[in-house]
């Protein structure tokens, strides 16, 4: 086994090469912006930018309606299809599996179509439209990982019981979820927020073509116009991914532990 | 009697159809935002301007513009498909085989989970970073090695460049869901092989493989898809001078090149058509996968 175990370290060393060059060289291209030697200069001026104030706080913002918006959809469907239509399970799961099928390209390119100016919803046409339309597409490209966070949640509790003891008790259906359902799989919803919010915040696609002034489009124009401040987006964005990562990581680790304990 | 039977049926099927209500916000939150916009385009695909049928759009994509453009991404994607599979499961063996440091294996894990999401624009300065003209690896291996790259013919804008920046997250991916597997080969089969005397070959070759091939195949049409579908990438790397579907696509849906929309519906239907047998080949494979990995 000896061999072996030489023979793994070689790969994880190459992957290792491979995976960190790229993030050493994001690094150190982002510090070469004065001639005299590196410095943070380029984070200084991308950080006092008010364009990149603007839309990366528009981007937070985004990303964290779409959580919400999420949530909504996600929590009461999950809950409703196990506790009163475990039939409807599989297609329930096939519709959210499909924006992992249907490039986002074209879900964007199909909103285009649908609901332009000249259609019966012309949500395309108004600020508050677009803004709403981006809202659901990101809630679309969400469902997925959104879904399968809180299905896994409720697996581990028992659904049925809560609910008739909630029942009994006289609570309505709102205040069942509210109260009993939600803080039970806040761990599943968290950790699906934080990679929806990983996905949301640099997106460039459904931003770009439907003309929301977000992060994602402004990285891409800083790419063409600028030379070291894009290298500090780039860290920025890494450093965001991998607290994201971390906290997902995180929130599992104490479900994990408060479960041992009860 | 037979009335009070015949309410009851009626109260259960009203249940029922109350209990799809359940549901209804939920669907009509899919039809709306998913469904329905992916069908237009699928219609459009195969309609003219006037809403007649017509086969036309779908034998326009056979154009050599277009012929080529497919041939170029499904290039791509097969390429890093195969490439982030092969060293993805170097590494994958390496963490769930190699006897390696519990923290080791941890990091590895964890650093999947963000490299596979470290995806578009980002990830496309980070490269633009190292290997671009000026880049971190260019100047050192211009100033320390001698090794001019871009003399020797290489450029990040390329095909090649698209490949290597590609699998930086084709192959976390593939890591990721090839760990598991890995980790469902049960101990006792390599040491039944071995008291068999199999050599190591021989156990990869006659016992993991067949039983890891409906993963492998599988993993390898989801990362296809993964790079068909990439669009922020390609864009924010090269502009719009490396002619790949998606690019095409995104110019199309701004209206910068073609002038017939009906063609840009054709081109997002292949898309679809593409990405939807690479998916349903890797759920299929999947499902077979599972018998073993219990």
């Amino acid at each position: 086994m000896n061999g072996n175990r030489a023979w793994s370290w070689i790969v994880i060393l190459l992957g290792s090469l491979y995976f960190l060059l790229p993030l050493a060289g994001m690094f150190e291209f982002s510090m070469r912006m004065k001639r005299d030697g590196y410095s943070f200069e380029a984070y200084r001026v991308v950080l006092a930018d008010p364009q990149f104030q603007h839309t990366f706080g528009y981007s937070i913002v985004l990303a964290l309606l779409t959580i919400v918006l999420g949530a909504l959809i996600v929590v009461p469907t999950a809950y409703w299809v196990r506790l009163r239509l475990p039939s409807a399970r599989p297609v329930i799961e096939f519709i959210t599996l499909l924006p992992l099928v249907i490039p986002p390209i074209v879900i964007v390119f199909g909103y285009i179509r649908i609901y332009n100016t000249s259609s019966i919803l012309p949500l395309t046409g108004s600020w508050w439209g677009t803004n709403i339309l981006t809202l659901f597409g990101y809630a679309t490209l969400a469902l997925p990982y959104m879904y399968r966070a809180v299905d896994t949640g409720l697996r581990t509790i028992d659904v049925a019981t809560l609910t008739e003891a909630a029942q009994s008790l006289g609570a309505s259906w709102t205040r069942i979820l509210a109260t009993v359902i939600l803080p039970n799989v806040l761990i599943s919803v968290l950790s699906g927020a934080f990679l929806t919010f990983a996905i949301v915040i640099g997106e460039y696609v459904f931003a770009a073509l439907l003309n929301i002034n977000s992060f994602g489009p402004f990285m891409v124009w800083m790419g063409g116009n600028r030379a070291y401040e894009p290298s500090a987006l780039a860290v920025i964005a890494f450093i965001i991914t991998w607290a994201c990562m971390g906290l997902i990581q995180l929130v599992t680790r104490f479900s994990k532990f408060s479960a041992a304990r009860r | 009697m037979t009335m009070n039977i015949a309410n009851m049926g009626s109260t259960i099927r009203t249940r029922h159809a109350l209990n799809w209500l359940g549901v209804a916000p939920f669907l009509l939150f899919a039809l709306l935002f998913l469904i329905l916009p992916t069908m237009n385009i699928v219609i459009g695909a195969f309609g003219n301007a006037d809403g007649d049928l017509t086969f036309g759009n779908i034998v326009a994509l056979f154009t050599p513009t277009i012929r080529q453009a497919f041939r170029i991404s499904i290039e791509l994607s097969m390429l890093t498909a195969v490439l982030g599979c092969v060293f993805g499961f170097m590494i994958a063996a390496a963490i769930a085989l190699g006897n390696l440091p519990g923290w080791l294996r941890n990091t590895v894990t964890t650093f999947s989970g963000v490299a596979s999401n470290f995806a578009g624009v980002p990830l496309s300065f980070a490269f633009i970073a190292t290997l671009g003209r000026l880049g971190f690896v260019t100047l050192i291996l211009r100033d320390w090695f001698g090794v001019n790259l871009y003399a020797c013919g290489f450029n990040l804008i390329s095909f090649l460049g698209l490949s290597i920046t590609y699998l930086y997250f084709q192959i976390p991916l593939m890591v990721l869901i090839i760990t598991p597997a890995l980790e469902g080969l049960r101990r006792e089969w390599w040491e039944a092989a071995e008291i068999l005397g199999a050599s190591g070959l021989q156990y990869w070759r006659m016992i993991a493989l067949p039983v890891l091939w409906p993963s492998l195949l599988g993993t390898l049409a989801l990362l296809f898809a993964n790079a068909f579908g990439a669009v922020a990438t390609a864009i924010a790397l090269t502009g719009s001078s490396l002619s790949i579907v998606p690019i095409m696509l995104f110019a199309q849906i701004r209206g910068d090149v073609l002038n017939d929309p009906h063609l840009g519906y054709a081109i997002a239907f292949a898309m679809i058509a593409l990405t939807a047998v690479a998916n349903a080949i890797y759920i299929l494979l999947r499902m077979r996968a599972e018998r073993w990995l219990k």
